[in-house]
């Protein structure tokens, strides 16, 4: 959908609420070049937000909308957690419908979008949180991705269930004591990513979001894979800050505290060699472009 | 595209896009002998659906299956077998949220393992038909005809029909899409038949011809946004009720549940319209009668024949939606009926119990026979029951 399908209909205009008429004048819709630096210089896909103060999962939620390389045709699906308070506020059409049925309502969508627009890319993005993709939803994750549905996951792990007030997940770390696991959670952290890699993914990758660039170059390559060749699925951990008792201005801290070489979320990304030989074709293209381009304003 | 503007055309399939109602009552009809299941195969060909999902579960499989064909065939878009009913109805939904006509099949423990998704399909408006060929729920394990599991899905807010017969399945399942995708409905309407009974026993059908099919489904129709990025709004809430524990929040769930029970109430005109009535009465008049839905109304009409060699009137009406129930239909037809039999295929009765609350004089209604577990219910059972009823009555009324 481009900017001329919501263009707010004169009459209408000064009723309509001004985040809207901001988005439909200045989001980026439409702009081949978008990406993280966007952030704070344009009209962003998200409002508000209802998360705690300090919540890294509210960053990472800008980083992911601020990259999708085709929002306008992009359709996002959530589950239940604290990324549900977020998706009421986000400007791309997006589902919410139960706990941990992401990957199968994201089957259902893409295959529909397919069929009902042959001539043109539309785009789903599952995003939820680590309760939603590795317990509750576990094998609606891997089975979509058994299938090969086109479609890039996002985990936001945040090591436990948030909005249900810390209680264990299949993602938080051994020996955690949270709730529900009042001794101490008794087994490891559950490698979605490798089980990603063994059930098909053709784009893994798995980050903090301390890093703007890396996060964009991901969401950019799973994307993109996801709807040329097949599911892709990123991990990106958004720390609880208030369930691992953080105050709100450490939650970048913990992030970098998390990723250095050995840590739980050092930088992994695997990529298929299907997905290698595609992913490099956009890469020599883009330099083409781009040295095109300079070249042209030598002249 | 309005979809009536494609009367006329043809679809991909070389098959005539037709009005509901041509399909429906004029096209010329010729007879077949067929299961219920090929029923089913032989709806979804005319009715131009985008997307279906399947899962095995007895008896509802073989109808699975042969839809599959279709999409084989090219008269479906999209077709597969999903991991599980849970997932199933997901993918069911997000297929519906972006647009699709859907269809899809379930029975018994399926429809329980769908369950959650039920009430999230009536309260996101999507119109998907599920026809449920019901079947008993564990344990023990069982793979017979039993209607419980329609009392556990009353109040999701989806439209609930019964057909009797193969021609009624038929009919119905034709009609179900014309009406769950009406603008002021919008609702998912599951079409049951009593497992094996419907499915696996043939019957004659009269069924239209092949090269016609339904006017298409129009996403664009819906009351609520359609989820592939081509409509406006782009974003869904200003100030999300979510989480938040204000007035507003509860009214807003509130007064939705209450606008999706009232979509429901207004498929009336349109269910009348398509399907006949929402009952059927026959000799009403008589001050015995026996109410019920689905096939354990065949074997009802068969005791009534056995009654009436006996000198006994007895007189049927036919519950065809159960979900909206048809409280002024069943009021006005019951209300000079001096006893009540409602027969039914399931251990709790609660047809007898819909009825109940919706009729002055409820100790008129006497809840049974039953059977359950796939025990058949021969007229014989319903005749004794009514004479050993009506005679235990009549002595309690003479000491
Ligand atoms: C079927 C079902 N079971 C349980 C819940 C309760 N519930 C809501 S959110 C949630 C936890 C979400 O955890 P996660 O997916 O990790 O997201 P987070 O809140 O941590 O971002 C739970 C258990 C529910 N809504 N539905
Ligand atoms: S509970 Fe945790 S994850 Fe949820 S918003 Fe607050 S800090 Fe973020
Ligand atoms: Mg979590």
């Amino acid at each position: 959908m481009g900017k001329e399908k919501i263009k707010i209909n004169d009459e209408f205009y000064d009723i309509m609420p001004p985040e809207y008429q901001e988005l439909v004048e200045e989001a980026t819709y439409g702009k081949e070049s978008r990406g993280w630096k966007d952030v704070g210089e344009a009209k962003e896909l998200i409002e508000e937000h209802s998360l705690c103060a300090g919540c890294p999962e509210s960053i990472a939620f800008r980083y992911v909308l601020a990259c999708l390389p085709k929002p306008e045709d992009t359709v996002m699906v959530g589950s239940t957690g604290c990324t549900s308070l977020v998706f009421p506020h986000v400007a791309v059409h997006n589902i919410h419908s139960l706990f941990g049925n992401q990957n199968a309502i994201a089957s259902g969508l893409k295959r529909t979008l397919a069929l009902r627009f042959p001539e043109k890319v539309k785009d789903v993005v599952v995003l939820a949180g680590d309760g939603a993709t590795v317990d509750i939803g576990l094998d609606m994750t891997l089975q979509s991705w058994f299938r090969q549905e086109k479609f890039t996951t996002i985990c936001f792990d945040n090591e436990l269930y948030a909005n249900t007030g810390g209680q264990e997940s299949g993602l938080m770390q051994k020996g955690f004591v949270g709730k529900m696991a009042p001794a101490g959670k008794k087994f490891d952290k559950v490698p979605l990513p490798e089980i990603a890699r063994n059930s098909g993914c053709h784009y893994v990758a798995v980050m903090t979001v301390s890093k703007p660039n890396r996060v964009e170059k991901a969401i950019r390559n799973a994307i993109l894979v996801a709807r040329e060749i097949g599911p892709t699925y990123i991990q990106l951990y958004t720390p609880c800050i208030l369930e691992i008792g953080k105050q709100m201005m450490e939650g970048l801290q913990e992030m970098r505290d998390s990723e250095g070489p050995g840590k739980r979320f050092e930088f992994k990304e695997y990529v298929s060699d299907e997905a290698k030989v595609f992913l490099d074709e956009m890469d020599a293209e883009r330099k083409r472009k781009k040295k095109a381009l300079r070249a042209a304003r030598a002249k | 595209m309005d979809p009536k503007s494609l009367v006329g055309t043809f679809n991909k399939k070389g098959q005539k896009i037709v009005e509901p109602e041509y399909l429906l009552f004029e096209a010329p009809r010729t007879q077949h002998f067929m299961t219920g299941s090929e029923v089913v195969k032989e709806a979804i060909r005319r009715a131009s659906i985008d997307v279906s999902i399947a899962y095995p579960i007895t008896p509802q499989s073989e109808a699975a299956a042969l839809v599959g064909e279709l999409y084989v065939e090219g008269y479906v878009g999209e077709y597969f077998r999903g991991e599980n009913e849970f997932a199933v109805m997901s993918e069911c939904a997000g297929a519906s949220f972006g647009g699709a006509r859907v269809f899809t099949t379930t029975s018994g423990p399926g429809t329980l393992r769908a369950y959650e998704n039920f009430p999230m399909w009536a309260g996101s408006r999507l119109p998907i038909v599920i026809n449920v060929m019901v079947r008993g729920v564990n344990s023990p394990l069982s793979i017979q005809p039993d209607t419980l599991e329609i009392g556990m899905i009353l109040e999701t807010g989806m439209l609930i029909w019964h057909a009797e017969t193969a021609q009624e399945f038929l009919d119905f399942l034709l009609a179900s899409f014309i009406v769950a995708e009406e603008p002021d409905v919008h609702l998912p309407v599951a079409v049951c038949i009593d497992g094996f009974f419907v499915s696996h026993t043939k019957d004659m059908v009269m069924m239209p011809p092949a090269d016609i099919a339904l006017t298409p489904y129009d996403p664009y129709r819906s009351p609520v946004p359609c989820m592939d990025m081509e409509v406006p709004p782009i974003r869904m809430m200003r100030d999300p009720f979510v989480m938040k524990s204000n007035y507003i929040s509860y009214a807003t769930h509130a007064s939705w549940q209450q606008e999706v029970r009232a979509a429901c109430e207004r498929s009336r005109k349109h269910t009348i319209r398509l399907i006949g009535g929402l009952i059927e009465e026959e000799n009403a008049d008589a001050e015995i009668l026996i109410v019920s839905s689905g096939t354990a109304v065949a074997q009802g009409r068969e005791a009534v024949r056995l009654l009436a060699e006996e000198g006994v009137d007895v007189g049927i009406v036919k519950i065809k939606t159960i979900r909206p129930f048809p409280h002024q239909e069943v009021r006005q037809a019951l209300r000079n009926a001096k006893h009540i039999f409602v027969p039914e295929f399931n251990v709790a009765g609660w047809m007898a119990r819909e009825i109940k609350a919706c009729i002055p004089d409820n100790d008129r209604v006497y809840a049974g026979p039953h059977v359950a577990g796939g025990m058949t219910m021969p007229p014989e059972v319903i005749v004794e029951e009514i004479k050993k009823v009506l005679s235990g009555r009549k002595e309690a009324v003479h000491g």
